[in-house]
């Protein structure tokens, strides 16, 4: 694993305190009488769970862990993950089967 | 109940927040505990959590970091899983809009999920309540929320170091983000947008600088708004034909 430029780090923790406090004052201390457009509020609604699995997918189907060949553990470990949560809606437990799952696995795989 | 101080609106969110510490708790821990195995130092992990107080912008961010990724992708991406935030600014505006404005400062920083969705839901119910009493709601579910997610990132950090890298928790923090996707599924509206940037991130994998990211959001995003007209125009049909 590499490590982080202290240089990058830095940058990227204040870029991200101001932009995400931008983010949060921008209607409640800003805009207190304006409104956004439809298609715009349309779209940012989909942010997170448009970049998330934008994230997540090659993460899941080239795992860093294996040198980028896809492994069968690493994919059913996250495909039980997704099912929990999608059907518990529990973060927590989505994890924790996720995990059990990955682990059990690469135990009886080897 | 009708609240009769600011000060019972304040314990009124305290406890309704409480409960969430079930998910501010661990998640704090993990990115301490994941903050430490790439390398940063524990007051790093802690000035980033406190600075940012965003848990998946600073997952997403120390994702990107550790695939250098460059740094105008790692804070578009990171900034854009919490465009969210905005929304909640703007639907919260409404209520506490006429606050004064060092109030709204704090009330900016602590707008997270669990703080937002509470307060909406609350606000909504009790239309009779003050300004100042809905105030002393909203800082009141993060009376222990925020103190939480502190400490857990603290005590990670502090663990994580210690935790031997053959331990293979490389693959804890995808597992973290395929867990937060589930209870986003709310409509089929999000599923869309979800399916749509799953596709196009396989798809678009080997673009430099990590743009396949940015491209599979956009795509994602664009998928989602056009499901929701699609879903919204099928219903009036419908309503229309009974």
């Amino acid at each position: 694993m590499t490590t982080i430029d202290p240089t990058t780090l830095w940058t990227v923790i204040i870029g991200l305190a101001i932009g995400s406090f931008g983010l949060r004052f921008a209607f409640i201390g800003l805009m207190a009488n304006r409104t956004m457009p439809a298609w715009l509020m349309r779209h940012l609604r989909y942010t997170a769970v448009a970049i998330i699995p934008a994230l997540v997918t090659p993460l899941v189907a080239w795992p860093s862990v294996t040198d980028g060949v896809t492994s069968l553990p690493h994919l059913l470990a996250a495909l039980v993950t997704l099912a929990v949560g999608l059907l518990s809606k529990n973060v927590i437990a989505a994890m924790a089967s996720g995990g059990a799952t990955l682990y059990g696995l690469l135990y009886l795989i080897g | 109940m009708p609240f009769t101080t600011t000060k019972s609106a304040f314990w009124k969110g305290f406890r309704d927040g409480a409960p969430f510490i079930l998910v501010s708790g661990p998640f704090g821990l993990l990115f301490g505990v994941l903050a430490a195995e790439a390398g940063l130092f524990v007051h790093e992990a802690m000035i980033f959590s406190l600075s940012v107080f965003a848990g998946s912008a600073q997952f997403t961010a120390l994702q990107l970091m550790q695939e250098n990724a460059p740094v105008l992708i790692v804070l578009i991406s990171a900034l854009a899983v919490n465009l969210r935030v905005a929304m909640y600014s703007a639907s919260l505006t409404p209520y506490l809009g006429a606050a004064p404005l060092w109030q709204r400062v704090f009330a900016a920083y602590m707008t997270v999920d669990q703080s937002y969705a509470l307060s909406v839901v609350q606000f909504e119910d009790a239309p009779e309540m003050t300004v100042p009493q809905r105030m002393a709601y909203f800082f009141g579910t993060n009376g222990l929320v925020a103190p939480v997610w502190m400490i857990a990132t603290f005590t990670g950090a502090v663990l994580g170091s210690q935790i031997p890298t053959s331990w293979g928790l490389d693959f804890v923090l995808p597992l973290a983000f395929l867990a937060m996707i589930g209870p986003m599924m709310r409509t089929p509206a999000h599923i869309a947008a979800c399916f749509a940037a799953i596709v196009t991130a396989l798809l678009a994998a080997g673009l430099p600088y990590n743009m396949g990211l940015i491209v599979a959001g956009l795509v994602g995003m664009m998928a989602g708004a056009q499901a929701e007209l699609w879903f919204e125009q099928r219903k009036l049909r419908l309503e229309a034909v009974q």
